[in-house]
């Protein structure tokens, strides 16, 4: 990093990037912007939340990456045995088991997962060569489909996608050949009538019909991606106004300050803040595809990479959701919906992409 | 770990080569990002640019909701301006669930205030389950004034409860009106197809009551009034959350009845307890003065919704209170047709005014042994026309009847309405039989026999009549000829004037003579007037000219199986007691007809009651009617 004395005897001694600080900063500003027109009673708790999970990213941000390294493989398996565990004891909440009950605090294993999986799958990659070889591919498949299935199976798809994609680009990124992405890709379609027909619950089914035709169940099923496409068409170039979102402020719209929030935000700020947004989000995925490429080594390289990737999906398939592009899956639009644990682990992703960007690997070269 | 960390180092690194592939990988990734985002934008361009205006307008129709807000009902009034149907406001006690706080215990610290019913305690548990919870739940309906009073002192208590003004039709005096106004009662599916048939859905969005029976229905459209119009925004519960635009309703216009209180209070003390109908008619104008059927019921009941079991009571009772006896009731009308009768033979030359006939007490259809017994068994002797009215001879009206036959009898009565709709600002009504040979063919399947016309010359055998159309008969005697239509609405309060009838073309009652209209109608008052008329003790001095006929119809061996009948009442046989009567005799101002089922002789049974209502308006009424205009 060539970077001014100033900064580095800053933030650098720190381990935090500024650019990425300045970009979650802004999201961070523009949610409690949007949740207090939602309702003022959430923008405290929400700002509770902030501070838990800055405090986490910035305690992340410490550790070398020597130490994610050793210590990936005993937490993946750890936590594959904690969903497991889920899948046993678990809680159900909203037809899904997803909370383990620890007598003190409930949590849910699947967003470790999340945070964990481009580490184990980036951990194997990293021993060999890149580009990686087919037959070391098929292991770090299973590596991804175990957890990912054992979430799908909660049910909990959302989760499952973002899991499953943030090891897919580990194994993308390290150059697995296109011939063989090919192929996966011609799998992957041929297995959708499986999933369809076997594997999806009848709730899951209704959701991807109802994006497919909304209007067919207007009051039912497509209620709320109707209301939705409404709240953010009839936002126009400019917006309502702050707190003038009659779709958001009279409760038409579902979920307004945890998975429709993108839809409150469009209704009240129109394009202009849609694209505003947006360039935020762009901004942060440059700056973090940018940490990954300066990384020093396949293992970090791959990591940062990966996160800042599942951070996109994140952002493409909450704005692709509620726009009626994407089945509603239940994933938050990342810092700016309502909500502890994915702020937390998000955050907690960036602190590891800072601190893969401020340490100094002992082996590098 | 650390035989990995070997294995690792056995293949060579090209960091570089790595390097370079990650970077390549890298940008592919970033060009794909771009390509994905500019998907997004481009959708969301095509919904907030390219279809704006269309989401606009549906979010607007999200958030605006139109409400009716219902008229209030027109007024009903007697031809004095005494109300007889009036909008009351009524309280109920209504609870918010979602603005209180330990409910049941509440609701039990009001059982303190408030008599509260478990019944009603329980109504409302069941009607909150459905509701909800931001809108008012009924929890007791109607309080009293005083109750209203104690809530009110304890208002801060109960939070979230609430006492709402709702205006409920009332009909003051009860049962005395009922077959005049009929009631309103709520809008049922029925009564929601006819408005649709209609094409006035709109203007009965909002409303809750129509008028089902009486004055009540027949100017729904007069009293119902427009709706206005509330636009309001409402959230995703329906919730109103403030009012946009209103449009103020306009109240259904307030009605003025020709009805007289006085008289049709008085008409229906008179009838006490008898099953049986009076009606007086202005003769000039047709307007009706009292229009009772007795025996009645209590319109108020229907309102709110009436009971199962009361209503069961109404419709199983013998005495058949929900039948409109004045319209409906259909009875033969006997000795009251004798002066048209008269009338016919004259005109037909049948008889003529000094045609006399002997009467030994029965006559002999010609040809045949079977005899017809007069009511005077011993015969009235030499009986001329006037004679034959005066004391209502039967012989002499076998004769003529038999010699005039069916197919005069029926056209001419006909012409004085029987048979037909009188033209009454009702919808119950019924035409009652006027019987002809088609008529007797297409019912019974059998020709008509000189007997049956035998039995109609003294209004029996299968001619039926209703008191209203009775009373439209006489009016056009009084009239001599001139057919008028009974008219209940006096005028509608707001546009002045007297209200004309949508009435039929009446077609009057031509004589080749005009001098038999005389001979009918003084022997007419030869009935009140002359020592040997049949009603003169009833009508002994009067301040006023009556002319008069009575009746006493046979309820037995008459066979109808129609909906209303007096002879299914079979647990009196006696005869009906009828009078009809105009007065003054000179230029004549009311009709009367009065009809007693099962009392007896209509001139010692029902002329007196006929005396008191014309007594009452000549000596009280009309007197008073002076001084006020």
């Amino acid at each position: 990093m060539v970077s001014t004395k100033a900064q580095k005897s800053i933030f650098y001694r720190l381990h935090i990037d500024p650019w990425l600080l300045l970009g979650i900063f802004s999201l961070m500003t523009l949610s409690l912007i949007t949740l207090y027109s939602v309702s003022p009673d959430w923008v405290i708790p929400q700002i509770i939340r902030l501070v838990i999970a800055i405090s986490v990213m910035i305690v992340m941000a410490q550790i070398p990456p020597d130490v994610y390294q050793r210590w990936t493989p005993a937490i993946f398996i750890v936590c594959v045995l904690l969903l497991v565990a889920v899948l046993v004891f678990g809680h159900t909440g909203k037809g899904a088991q997803r909370w383990l009950d620890l007598g003190f605090t409930r949590f849910q294993p699947s967003e470790i997962m999340k945070l964990i999986m481009p580490f184990a799958v980036a951990y194997y990659i990293s021993q060999y060569t890149l580009p990686i070889r087919i037959n070391k591919a098929f292991v770090a498949l299973i590596v991804v489909m175990v957890p990912t299935l054992l979430i799908a199976k909660q049910p909990d798809l959302g989760t499952s996608i973002l899991v499953a994609s943030s090891g897919m680009f580990a194994l993308f990124l390290s150059g697995l050949s296109w011939v063989y992405i090919g192929i996966a890709l011609t799998a992957t379609l041929a297995f959708v009538p499986i999933l369809w027909f076997y594997l999806m619950h009848d709730y899951q089914r209704s959701r991807v019909m109802t994006l497919f035709n909304p209007e067919a169940d207007p009051l039912g099923a497509g209620y709320h991606i109707i209301q939705s496409k409404i709240a953010i068409g009839s936002g126009g170039v400019w917006g309502k106004g702050w707190q003038h979102g009659t779709q958001s402020q009279l409760e038409f719209l579902p979920e307004r300050h945890t998975d429709f929030i993108f839809s409150v935000f469009s209704e009240e700020f129109g394009f202009i803040g849609v694209l505003l947004l947006i360039s935020i989000y762009l901004f942060i995925i440059g700056r973090g595809l940018w940490i990954a490429n300066k990384a020093q080594d396949a293992f970090t390289k791959l990591v940062a990479g990966s996160i800042t990737l599942t951070f996109f999906v994140y952002i493409f398939v909450n704005i692709g959701m509620v726009s009626g592009l994407l089945p509603v899956v239940g994933v938050p639009l990342p810092l700016i919906s309502y909500g502890g644990t994915s702020i937390v682990t998000l955050l907690a992703g960036f602190g590891v992409l800072m601190s893969f960007n401020t340490h100094k690997r002992f082996n590098s070269k | 770990m650390v035989s990995k960390r070997i294995r690792k180092r056995d293949s060579i690194r090209n960091h570089s080569a790595e390097s370079a592939l990650f970077m390549r990988r890298t940008l592919v990734v970033f060009i794909s990002i771009i390509i994905a985002i500019g998907i997004l934008i481009t959708n969301l361009y095509y919904l907030q640019i390219s279809s704006f205006e269309s989401f606009q307008t549906r979010s607007n129709d999200n958030r605006i909701s139109v409400q009716s807000v219902p008229p209030n009902r027109g007024l009903i009034y007697d031809r004095n301006g005494i109300i007889l149907a009036e909008n009351r406001p009524i309280y109920s006690l209504q609870v918010v669930v979602k603005n209180t706080k330990n409910l049941d215990q509440k609701v039990d610290k009001l059982r303190e205030l408030l008599s509260l019913t478990d019944d009603e305690i329980e109504n409302f548990n069941s009607r909150n389950q459905y509701a909800r919870s931001y809108r008012p739940v009924l929890l007791r309906d109607q309080l009293t004034s005083e109750e209203v009073a104690l809530f009110t002192v304890n208002q801060h208590r109960f939070k979230g409860f609430s006492i709402k003004a709702n205006l409920k039709r009332f009909y003051p005096f009860g049962d005395s009106f009922t077959h005049v106004l009929g009631y309103i009662a709520k809008i049922n599916s029925n009564d929601l197809k006819r408005i649709e048939e209609k094409g006035d859905t709109a203007k009965y969005r909002g409303t809750r009551f129509i008028g089902k029976l009486g004055i009540e229905k027949y100017y729904e459209e007069i009293l119902h009034g427009q709706p206005g119009q509330r636009q309001v925004e409402v959230d995703s519960w329906g919730k109103v959350i403030r009012v946009l635009n209103f449009t103020a309703p306009v109240p259904g216009k307030d009605i003025k009845l020709n009805i007289d209180i006085q008289l049709q209070l008085k008409a229906q003390k008179l009838l006490g307890d008898t099953r049986g109908s009076a009606i007086v008619m202005d003769t000039r104008t047709g307007g009706i003065l009292a229009l009772v059927s007795n025996p009645s019921y209590d319109p108020n009941l229907f309102v709110q919704g009436i009971s199962s079991k009361d209503y069961n009571a109404l419709l199983n009772s013998s005495d058949r209170p929900l039948i409109n006896r004045a319209t409906q009731g259909r009875y033969p009308p006997a000795s009251t047709i004798k002066p048209q009768m008269a009338l016919l033979a004259l005109d037909t030359k049948t008889i003529t005014e000094h045609t006399t006939i002997s009467d030994p007490g029965w006559w002999i259809v010609p040809g045949s042994k079977r005899r017809f017994r007069d009511w005077k068994v011993w015969g009235h002797g030499e009986v001329d026309v006037n004679h034959a009215i005066e004391q209502s001879c039967d012989t002499f009206f076998y004769d003529a009847s038999y010699k005039m036959g069916i197919d005069r009898i029926n056209p001419f009565m006909q012409l004085f309405g029987f048979g037909h709709y009188s033209g009454l600002d009702l919808g119950e009504e019924s035409k009652a039989i006027m019987p002809s040979r088609e008529w007797k063919r297409a019912r019974y399947n059998a020709p008509w026999y000189d007997g049956d016309t035998i039995s109609i010359g003294i209004g029996q055998g299968y001619w039926t009549v209703t008191p209203i159309q009775l009373t439209q008969a006489t009016a056009t005697l009084a009239r001599r000829g001139e057919v008028i239509a009974p008219n209940i609405l006096h005028s509608i309060v707001s546009q002045g004037g007297t209200y004309n009838p949508p009435s039929e073309i009446l077609t009057p009652v031509t004589l080749k003579d005009d001098h038999y209209w005389d001979i009918a109608l003084n022997a007419m008052y030869g009935v009140t007037s002359k020592q040997t008329g049949t009603a003169h003790r009833a009508f002994s001095d009067t301040s006023y000219t009556v002319a008069g006929k009575s009746g006493t119809a046979q309820v037995i061996d008459i066979k109808e199986d129609e909906e209303y009948d007096a002879e299914s009442l079979k647990e009196n046989q006696r005869d009906n007691a009828m009078f009809v009567a105009f007065a003054p005799f000179e230029s004549p101002e009311l009709v009367a007809t009065v009809i007693l089922e099962n009392a007896g002789g209509g001139s010692s049974n029902a002329a007196p009651i006929v005396r008191e209502l014309f007594d009452e308006y000549f000596d009280h009424i009309k007197t008073k009617d002076l001084v006020s205009f």
